[in-house]
Parts: structure tokens; C-alpha cells; sequence
């Protein structure tokens, strides 16, 4: 834990890292900036705009639907898995559960495979000759080709990805708990549900912190999911995304202004959201 | 801890529904991979794997997806170490502020600097080689691995390093030879999950490839399913084939996927 002894040596190990993380991402973060103050298609000479590509961002239709998108991404990317998270770390952690390794490696599973094969399984699933429909009794049901319900799917997938890293996450943070709390609980004869409320809840803020940081920022990001389960951003446009945006505008729709102020918009909320939820979760992780 | 006989079966009840949910779509896809081109043929059927992997190219892809994914790993590994070794051990003027620079990165999402690096690359004459899908990648990698490293260099004893000092190891000898060997949990976590996020990346190679040859994997994935040619199994067959690799490794090396996204990761 000590300081350090001084060393001017140190330019020279930090050296090559920060050659390739100022090129590749410092540079081109701060090119993007530079790049949404113009009209520019990518091939002619661009205007300057001014900040005209921002406004038209807060006012234009398909950018507000995007943002509108993501919104409820983040109930089924983030709240649901933290919910659902919450609930399994509780009851593993009660009950001494046979094989909780498998399921532990089983429900972290969907965090490790890409989104790519993600959305190849999930077509299946919600394809008019799929399982979701022969469960449901809703024969040839074209989940993702409905505008109703297109959005809502891509969801769901999010949940089931978002899930077992909430959990472990969880179940590590209960972990840390003092026993000494919950021996003190149970004496004064609290049941699980108190339990979760005085001792589980609390102790585990950071944690919750953490998960809802990495979920809703995953959902700020979703863009192989959509691009590969609705193509087109969806039936008439119904699971559009700010990532989606992103790459339709600038290699397809020659506004790359207007696509560089849409990933500025969406890097300023992910610090936004980072920022946030640290200060009211409380603090830097432990 | 005691609980009553009907909590335990809840327990697993609950325990039960969500491990299926989880594996169920795993197991579909490897279900139908198996099964037949011909509709209503049963047996399993290997071949849709070969067929896979001769008719859609896919070896080919994947092996893109090898090369890219090696080069990444060493090249973020050997530039976080170095990095992250001068940082958690020396003091330097301007440390502190060009390590938060790094960690800015953690947060910066890929989507919102891929526009302007395709812009730049194009300008090089880089898009379309390995090194426009190698060295971004490398920037984002070099973010965790400097603030994941340097945690660990920090939590070396500082006894140890000072011993090797005395017995006339410079701080490269102190590096490479005590500090590194000594690491290699924090390595292997590393290289892990940087050869994951490599292996499933998909927007930076949707935009940098622009032929077929440079094609990766997941990439390969999403222009083999567009085809009217592509037959259900066979598109199964080729999901397999790409998240097989990260599969098998997380099931071997599962702690340290756990550990590394648990511990560090803001990236996601």
C-alpha cells in the first residue's frame, strides 16, 4: 500500500498504453465531439452546425423515440435483473442449497455467450412456429414482427442475459454481511422478509450500485440485439435505439453529425448514470 | 442455518425456474443444430457443424476471429502490465491524472467512438485490415486492464519488491521476473475476459470489415443468417460454432469470468 518510490522511469512504462488509448479512444472521443458541430455525409465537405445537431436531437421525432427505446430497455435490462438478482441471492443465502455451483454457472451462462448467437436463439424462441406460442396458446404470433410487442422481446432477452451477473454479484455482496446480523434479527424472531428489509437490503447498496450501473449502461448500449433480432429497427420503427441510430445515421443515412451527437449524447449519460448511482449507492466499492 | 422443509423447496423451486430460463435457450439452439436440413427427418445430425463450417465459411471466420482475438489479448496484456506496474509502484508527476484519464475509458461506450474512428482509419487506409479491428480494441482492453492490474501491483508487498531490489534486480528484472509470475490470477482473469470481449465483439467489425475475408465470427454469424438459402439447423449449427469457444473456456475457467466482471468491470 505504500506510495510509490519516485521514478521518472514510469513515463516510459505508462508510455505505450497511453499511445494506444489516446489514438484509438481518447482521440476519437474528442473527434466525435469536433465532428457533431457539422452537416457532413461522410464523403463531401462538411458545414459547420453549430450545435443544430443537438437541437435537432431534443426535437426530431426519431431520436426522441430512440431515447424513448432505451428507457424501457432499462426496466427489462437493469430493474427487472437487480429485482430478480435480489430474490435468488436471498433464498440461496437462507437455504444451503445442493450444487449451488452449477447453479451459479448455469445462470451466469447467458453473461458469456455472444449477442450475436443471443439473438439467433431468441428468433427461434420468438418465431410464429416457436416455443413461446405453443406455450402460451398463441399460434403463429410473430413476437418480433409486431409493433406491440417487438420491443417488449428484445427486453425479455435483456433480463435473461442481465440476471445471473446481478445474482452473483448479490450473492457475493451477502457474503461479506457480518453472520452476527443476522443471528441479531432472528433473535428479536424476524422472518425472511424482515430479514431482507433490515440486514440484506441495506448492507447491500453498494452492490445493487454496481449492478445497476453495468445493466443500465448495457442498455444504453444495445445494439447487436436489436440490429440482429428486429432488422430495420423493428417493425415501423418500434426498437430503435440510440446505438442503432448511432451506425444507421452515420454509415447509411449520411449524417454523421448527427450521429456523432447522438454518441456524445449517449457517453455523457452513461457518465450521467455512473456518477449517479455511485454517489447514492454509497461510495466507491468496497 | 435452519429453515423450515417447505422454504427449502421453495428455494429450489425458484432456483429451478430461473436455471432453466437461463439454459433453455442454450439448449434449443444445440438441439436444433443437431437436427435435420429436411423437415421431419430425425437422428442427429453431425454434419450440419461440417456443413457449417466448409459451405459458409465459417472456418474461415473463426480463425479471423482466433488471430484477432490472440493479438488483443498479448498486446493488452503486455501494454496493462506495464502500465498498470508504473502506477500502482512509482510515483511520477501527473500519475494520478493520467491514470483517471484511463479509467475514463471504462465508461466511454464503443458506440459512441466507432463513427469517428471509422472516419479517421478510412483516412489512414486501415479500414479493412486486422490492425482497425486489433487496435481499438486494444485501447478499450487497456482501459480495464490498467485500473485491474493496478489494483493488484498495489497489493504486492512492498518487502518483496525491496528484497529483489537488494539482491541487484532493477525494476524491470522486479517486473517480469517476481511481479508477473506472482500475478498470474490476476493475468489469467484478465486475459480471459479480454479475449470474451474480443471474441463477441460485433459493432467494431460490422463497421471496420467491409470484404468477406476479413470477417469474424459473430460477424460471419449475422451475414450467413440473412440469406433465403440458410436453413434453420445450418444457421444453429454456425451460432454453436461461434459461442462455443467462449463456452468452453468460461466452463473451465469459470471463477475467473466470475471474479473479473464482479470485482472490475464497468464496462459490462
Amino acid at each position: 500500500m505504500a506510495a510509490g518510490e519516485p521514478r521518472r522511469v514510469g513515463y516510459l512504462y505508462v508510455l505505450p498504453a497511453l499511445a494506444v488509448y489516446g489514438l484509438f479512444l481518447l482521440f476519437p472521443l474528442l473527434h466525435s465531439g469536433w465532428l457533431s458541430l457539422f452537416d457532413w455525409d461522410g464523403l463531401s465537405p462538411g458545414t459547420w452546425a453549430g450545435l443544430d445537431n443537438y437541437v435537432e436531437l431534443a426535437t426530431e421525432e426519431g431520436a426522441a423515440a430512440a431515447f424513448g427505446h432505451v428507457a424501457v430497455l432499462v426496466l427489462f435490462f437493469a430493474v427487472l435483473p437487480v429485482c430478480i438478482g435480489l430474490v435468488l441471492a436471498t433464498v440461496l443465502h437462507r437455504t444451503r442449497v445442493r450444487g449451488l455451483p452449477f447453479f451459479r454457472t448455469a445462470l451466469f451462462l447467458p453473461q458469456v455467450v455472444a449477442m450475436v448467437v443471443v439473438a439467433v436463439a431468441w428468433q427461434r424462441i420468438f418465431a410464429p412456429d416457436g416455443v413461446l406460442n405453443a406455450v402460451l396458446g398463441t399460434p403463429g404470433h410473430a413476437w418480433l414482427g409486431d409493433e406491440s410487442t417487438a420491443l417488449l422481446a428484445v427486453g425479455v432477452v435483456g433480463t435473461w442475459v442481465q440476471t445471473g451477473l446481478a445474482m452473483v454479484l448479490f450473492l457475493g455482496g451477502i457474503g461479506k454481511i457480518s453472520g452476527d446480523l443476522f443471528d441479531a434479527v432472528r433473535m428479536d424472531g424476524a422472518g425472511p422478509v424482515r430479514e431482507f428489509r433490515t440486514v440484506i437490503l441495506p448492507s447491500l447498496r453498494p452492490e445493487i450500485g454496481v449492478a445497476l450501473t453495468l445493466t443500465v449502461i448495457a442498455a444504453l448500449r444495445t445494439f447487436d440485439l436489436v440490429y440482429m433480432m428486429t432488422p430495420q429497427g423493428g417493425p415501423g420503427g418500434s426498437t430503435t435505439v440510440p446505438a442503432y441510430e448511432i451506425y444507421q445515421r452515420a454509415f447509411h443515412g449520411g449524417q454523421v453529425g448527427s450521429a456523432a451527437a447522438m454518441g456524445v449524447t449517449i457517453t455523457l449519460l452513461a457518465f450521467a448514470v455512473t456518477f449517479v448511482i455511485t454517489r447514492i449507492s454509497g461510495g466507491e466499492r468496497r | 442455518m435452519r429453515v423450515s422443509t417447505a422454504e427449502r423447496a421453495g428455494t429450489y423451486v425458484i432456483l429451478g425456474v430461473f436455471t432453466v430460463f437461463a439454459l433453455y435457450p442454450m439448449v434449443a439452439i444445440l438441439v436444433t443444430a443437431l437436427r435435420s436440413e429436411v423437415a421431419g427427418q430425425g437422428g442427429i445430425h453431425w454434419e450440419n457443424f461440417a456443413t457449417a463450417w466448409t459451405q459458409a465459411r465459417f472456418g474461415s471466420y473463426l480463425l479471423n476471429s482466433v488471430l484477432v482475438s490472440v493479438c488483443v489479448v498479448a498486446l493488452s496484456l503486455v501494454l496493462s502490465v506495464l502500465a498498470a506496474y508504473a502506477f500502482g509502484t512509482m510515483r511520477f508527476r501527473g500519475s494520478g491524472v493520467l491514470f483517471y484519464l484511463v479509467l475514463l475509458g471504462l465508461t466511454v461506450p464503443a458506440e459512441a467512438v466507432v463513427v469517428p474512428l471509422y472516419f479517421d482509419l478510412r483516412d489512414l487506409g486501415l479500414t479493412n485490415t486486422y490492425a482497425s479491428l486489433i487496435f481499438p480494441q486494444v485501447a478499450q482492453s487497456v482501459a480495464f486492464g490498467v485500473f485491474w492490474l493496478r489494483t493488484y501491483f498495489r497489493s504486492t508487498s512492498r518487502g518483496i519488491v525491496e528484497a529483489a531490489r537488494l539482491d541487484g534486480a532493477g525494476h524491470w528484472q522486479t517486473l517480469w521476473r517476481i511481479l508477473v509470475p506472482m500475478g498470474r490470477p490476476a493475468m489469467v482473469t484478465l486475459a480471459v475476459l479480454v479475449f470474451m470481449w474480443t471474441w463477441n465483439e460485433f459493432l467494431l467489425a460490422r463497421v471496420m470489415v467491409t470484404g468477406e475475408e476479413l470477417r469474424t465470427a459473430p460477424l460471419g454469424l449475422q451475414f450467413f443468417s440473412g440469406p433465403a438459402t440458410t436453413t434453420v439447423p445450418l444457421l444453429a449449427a454456425a451460432s454453436v460454432l461461434v459461442a462455443l469457444p467462449v463456452v468452453v473456456l468460461y466452463l473451465f475457467l469459470q471463477r475467473h469470468f466470475i471474479r473479473g466482471m464482479v470485482d472490475g468491470s464497468v464496462k459490462g
